[in-house]
């Protein structure tokens, strides 16, 4: 069953177990379905010593940079932490006050959705004879060179959605989909952040993104 | 005459086949689209999760949930559709899109691609979805200067910078010519205010026309 919350404080109650040294994946891609909202209940929140997946590591002050000048994050997995406005990742990398394990964009999104989808590891293409699959286990197949890549499973999802129902149904808003989708089904607990939530069978099923078997929680504004 | 960064976008556009699905990477390469026709059907994939991408917008067609690979707000074309991060690099692993167009450091002769880390000590890693369209598109596209600030070719034997893909280039346009990178050997398809003989002699890798 889906539990609703509303609003800021809601969102903290949403977030009141998220313990130390969580693994916490973050959906969005940049700002498109960053789930700032609940980033900002997670530094009330306090968890420290972080380890964060998402696509980027944080643009500008708030969402995910936010967390991260608060120097509650130890580790971040990411595909493309360096941008125009990555300026607190920046500074805390190069004060060595963060690590950071780089991931090719596709295999983040296949790794977790093989933590979703009960895989136990896949042989991916990509990367090969690069520098990110050095020391990693390859195999051929049909002529092709392939790595071995493992899931990456969180003990929580943030995720960024459109709208809900009360059955935990999702849909999301153009882009703004991104990693949500896949975040949903890899971690123990997922908390989706929406615009709104409407009863139950007014989601067109066959518009439904997110089934609501993936959904724990879920906060409106 | 050498080419400028417009014409090279344009000469790449000029390349892409009518209907074809193509990622174009972040930078120069987002410029090929000014150039593609609106009637050659051409159908362009956004890593972040959509087919159909139009135009960046402009005014109140700003919408921060629409966006490109590069995070500027574009605009959706009839016939768009959105997916998930892992469908929308299915699509790319799966051998699904026809062409991307990548930026680079380098490219060696055998098609090896580097293009996105310099190595240096101090620079912050970031592959992006570089790694995944490189071993993805059926056809890889490199748009460069052929020669780097410091004047060294960025054709070469072979990369030193960390490498993105391994023989997955297929052309490389520049300022100064086009080549197929081919299981024969660099072949130069056409040059710009320069000869093939005087490429020759600045290059270490052999072309042949």
């Amino acid at each position: 069953m889906t539990a609703f919350f509303e609003g800021a404080t809601g969102a903290e109650e949403a977030l009141v177990d998220v313990a130390d040294g969580a693994t916490v994946l973050v959906g969005g891609f940049g700002m498109a379905g960053m789930p700032v909202d609940l980033i900002d209940a997670l530094i009330r929140q306090g968890a420290t010593d972080l380890t964060v997946v998402s696509n980027n590591a944080g643009n500008g002050d708030t969402g995910l940079a936010a967390l991260l000048a608060k120097g509650r994050v130890r580790k971040v997995v990411c595909s493309f932490p360096r941008q125009s406005d990555s300026w607190v990742f920046d500074g805390l990398y190069r004060d060595g006050r963060i690590e950071l394990d780089v991931v090719p964009q596709g295999n983040l999104a296949e790794r977790m959705r093989a933590a979703g989808a009960g895989i136990g590891a896949f042989f991916c293409p990509t990367g090969v004879g690069t520098p990110l699959a050095e020391g990693k286990e390859t195999r051929e197949i049909d002529g092709r060179t392939y790595v071995l890549e493992y899931p990456i499973k969180g003990d929580v999802a943030l995720i960024g959605a459109h709208r809900a129902d009360r059955a935990g149904n999702l849909v999301y808003r153009k882009t703004a989909r991104n990693f949500g989708p896949v975040m949903a089904t890899a971690a123990t607990t997922v908390v989706a952040q929406v615009s709104d939530v409407v009863d139950t069978g007014e989601l067109d099923p066959e518009a439904v993104v997110t089934p609501g078997i993936y959904v724990d929680r879920v906060v409106s504004r | 005459m050498t080419l400028t960064k417009d014409e090279m976008a344009a000469l790449v556009a000029r390349d892409i086949a009518p209907g074809s699905f193509v990622n174009l990477g972040i930078g120069q390469p987002t410029t090929v689209a000014d150039h593609l026709d609106a009637g050659s059907g051409v159908v362009l994939h956004t890593e972040n999760g959509m087919l159909g991408m139009g135009p960046a917008a402009t005014g109140d067609a700003v919408d921060h949930d629409l966006t490109n690979a590069g995070k500027v707000p574009v605009t959706e074309l009839p016939g768009a559709a959105y997916f998930h991060h892992a469908d929308s690099f299915a699509m790319m692993r799966g051998g699904h899109l026809d062409v991307c167009v990548l930026g680079a450091f380098q490219v060696s002769a055998a098609g090896d691609l580097a293009n996105w880390h310099t190595g240096a000590p101090d620079a912050i890693p970031a592959v992006g979805g570089a790694m995944d369209l490189a071993i993805g598109a059926k056809q890889v596209l490199v748009m460069m200067t052929l020669f780097a600030k410091d004047g060294s070719p960025k054709l070469v034997p072979a990369c030193t910078y960390p490498l993105t893909g391994l023989g997955c280039v297929d052309r490389v346009y520049t300022d100064l010519a086009v080549f197929d990178i081919t299981p024969d050997g660099v072949r130069v398809r056409e040059t710009f205010g320069i000869t093939t003989d005087e490429l020759a002699a600045r290059l270490d890798v052999d072309i042949t026309e």
